[in-house]
């Protein structure tokens, strides 16, 4: 028996950096360091173990839709120990929205070939946490999101999802589409040996027309979400800042109930 | 007027309040219709009239409780069929985003998440969103098909606005995925008396400045004494100090109340990812250089285990 994952990934402007927008209301990729969505990390933590705790043949395929600069996080989820990695790379694809990028990622999974993918949570720019559920629809498969426990054994997948209101104990048949939280467990840091051994590992490049896909289904032109503005949140007001000499507690009652809190 | 699809977070028919402000934004594009699913649904009816929705579209069946998300996905789609509404809104929780998505993408349209306001525009609704943990405001619209656009809580007010109300049933017809994902346990989690964290009006926080989870009692306290919903950064959760649905931020729950508090929080990117919208934010740290007092109304540096027991007592005094 053989498994076949397809992780996706995505290269993320730093959220530590200052993140803005160019000109077309798109991400402005030039400014701030790009590298692998952290949550992403998670992702490709629990396709390894899977591989690991597997009697099965196993194969980790990462997998990106991003510009030249994806490839960094293709490399380091390579050299966490992933086997092969796929970039979708297209000029067409700039101002892609969840829809079009949706469509995409499928397109390139089911051209690769699956019996899992894993997903993080959400990206850490757009943050939607719908590509997960979209890929699910689309590919036609069951969707098993959020999962703080993943468990894969005799083509189920089983897991844990944490919500609101009850914790829930999930359950489907491969394939299937699954989607980590970062309560599932820490991410290993590469090691060196993984870093060098990245370096020889296969990396594959497609456009859009390796996916039978249309620019105009794609990117700002064929986009089903229009961005018409963007605007920089006016810095705070510098607020009153007293040092606790005893009294602090008090002076912020004080505060309080000025703001009609108490 | 067009009709407004708004589907109802509810608990055995309690519905939940983000609901109701989504009827508010609602009336400002058309006439509300709400979509009740599963165990009570036909109790939400006199609380969603109360508040502007025209007619109630109910449906129970045992696949909302027994599979994941598509049984839920398959009865919205139905209510759009049958209503060809203007918009769909949806509450922003994990859940709600992933049934708009799946919605959206079978009727053909695309999907805004997480917006914090809504308007009439000339081409459809204008949602506004809050993005890059809060330091832009974006403002943006679908362009294509039926304007599919989940809302965060408080990002209305909760208006009185009665309405018919009339119940109907929906006739819904399950797809072959909707028994995909099996649930096969649930436990459902206990509640604490106090206010639900995303829809709470006072948050106080705890961070790792708490040092130990027997300390969360002077939080608790203090939220106590305010009415306020307890979150917790994900240093205190990693830490095992809180429980991880009490976490604040990024990966954790994003709250806009009217007041924050942050104690012994430091401020990093994600942790203000979610909470930087709140409308006045008050923090206690023992360092004057934690980034947290960029963003504070007012500011206390000091050590929490003083500052915060002190607090809670004047603000038990003062009540009386
Ligand atoms: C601030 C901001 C707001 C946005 N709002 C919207 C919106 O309201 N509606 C809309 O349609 N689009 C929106 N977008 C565009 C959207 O973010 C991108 O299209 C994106 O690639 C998909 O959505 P996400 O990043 O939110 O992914 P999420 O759904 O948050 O990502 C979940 C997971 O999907 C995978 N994934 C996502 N994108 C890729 C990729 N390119 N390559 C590989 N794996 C990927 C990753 O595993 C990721 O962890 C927004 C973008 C930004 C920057
Ligand atoms: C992908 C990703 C997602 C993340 N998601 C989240 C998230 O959702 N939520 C979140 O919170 N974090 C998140 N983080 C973690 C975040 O980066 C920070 O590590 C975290 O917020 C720090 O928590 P803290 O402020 O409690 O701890 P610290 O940064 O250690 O700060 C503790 C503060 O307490 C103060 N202090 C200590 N003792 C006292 C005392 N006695 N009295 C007063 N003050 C005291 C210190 O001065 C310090 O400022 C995420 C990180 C990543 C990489």
């Amino acid at each position: 028996m053989s498994l076949r994952i397809v992780v996706t990934v995505k290269f993320v402007p730093d959220a530590t950096g200052d993140r803005h927008f160019a000109d077309d209301l798109t991400v402005d990729r030039d400014d701030v360091d790009g590298l692998l969505s952290e949550l992403d990390e998670y992702a490709v933590e629990q396709a390894l173990q899977i591989s690991e705790n597997s009697d099965d043949d196993v194969e980790v395929t990462v997998l990106t839709v991003g510009p030249e600069d994806a490839k960094d996080a293709l490399r380091k989820a390579l050299s966490m120990g992933a086997d092969k990695a796929i970039h979708v790379e297209d000029d067409d694809l700039h101002g892609t929205d969840a829809i079009g990028t949706s469509l995409v990622l499928a397109k390139a999974i089911e051209k690769a070939g699956y019996d899992l993918v894993v997903s993080g949570m959400a990206s850490t720019d757009g943050t939607a946490g719908i590509v997960p559920a979209l890929l699910a629809e689309r590919l036609g498969v069951p969707q098993v999101t959020l999962l703080s426990e993943v468990l894969v054994e005799d083509g189920t997948v089983k897991g844990r999802r944490d919500g609101d209101a009850a914790s829930e104990l999930l359950e489907a048949s491969l394939p299937a589409v699954v989607s980590v939280t970062d309560q599932s467990g820490e991410a290993r840091y590469p090691s060196f040996k993984g870093i060098m051994a990245a370096k020889k590992k296969p990396v594959e490049s497609w456009d859009l027309s390796d996916l039978d896909l249309e620019a105009e289904e794609v990117g700002l032109e064929g986009a089903w979400t229009a961005v018409e503005s963007a605007t920089e949140r006016p810095a705070r007001t510098a607020g009153t800042i007293v040092k606790d000499e005893g009294e602090g507690g008090k002076q912020l009652a004080e505060f309080l109930a000025g703001q009609k809190f108490i | 007027m067009a009709e407004v699809l708004v589907y109802v977070d509810h608990v055995d028919g309690a519905v939940r309040k983000p609901t109701l402000e989504l009827l508010t934004l609602a009336r400002r594009i058309g006439e509300p219709v709400a979509v009740a699913l599963g165990a009570g649904a036909e109790n939400t009816a006199a609380a969603l009239a109360e508040h502007g929705a025209v007619k109630v579209l109910t449906h129970d069946a045992s696949e909302y409780a027994d599979y994941l998300v598509v049984p839920k996905v398959d009865a919205l789609q139905a209510a759009v069929e049958a209503v060809s509404p203007a918009a769909v809104l949806v509450p922003s929780s994990a859940e709600g985003k992933e049934i708009a998505a799946r919605l959206a993408l079978r009727i053909g349209s695309g999907i805004i998440t997480d917006a914090v306001d809504l308007e009439a525009g000339d081409e459809g609704p204008v949602a506004t969103q809050s993005v890059f943990a809060a330091s832009f405001t974006t403002k943006s619209r679908v362009s294509k098909g039926t304007p599919v656009i989940t809302v965060k809580p408080n990002s209305a007010a909760v208006e009185a606005a009665p309405a018919a109300g009339a119940v109907e049933a929906l006739a819904v017809s399950f797809s072959a995925q909707a028994t995909g994902t099996k649930v096969t346990g649930r436990t459902a989690r206990e509640s604490t008396g106090r206010p639900e964290l995303t829809e709470a009006a006072i948050v106080v926080s705890g961070g790792r400045g708490v040092n130990g989870a027997e300390n969360f009692a002077i939080i608790e306290a203090l939220a106590d004494s305010l009415g306020a919903a307890v979150g917790a950064s994900r240093a205190a959760v990693d830490a095992g100090w809180y429980p991880h649905t009490n976490q604040v931020g990024q990966t954790g729950k994003s709250v806009s109340p009217q007041l924050y508090i942050a104690n012994g929080i430091s401020g990093a990117i994600q942790h203000r990812a979610g909470m930087q919208t709140s409308k006045t934010i008050v923090a206690v740290n023992k360092d004057a250089e934690a980034p947290i007092f960029d963003l504070v109304d007012y500011g206390v540096v000091g050590d929490l285990f003083d500052v915060v027991p002190q607090l809670t007592e004047e603000i038990n005094t003062r009540k009386g």
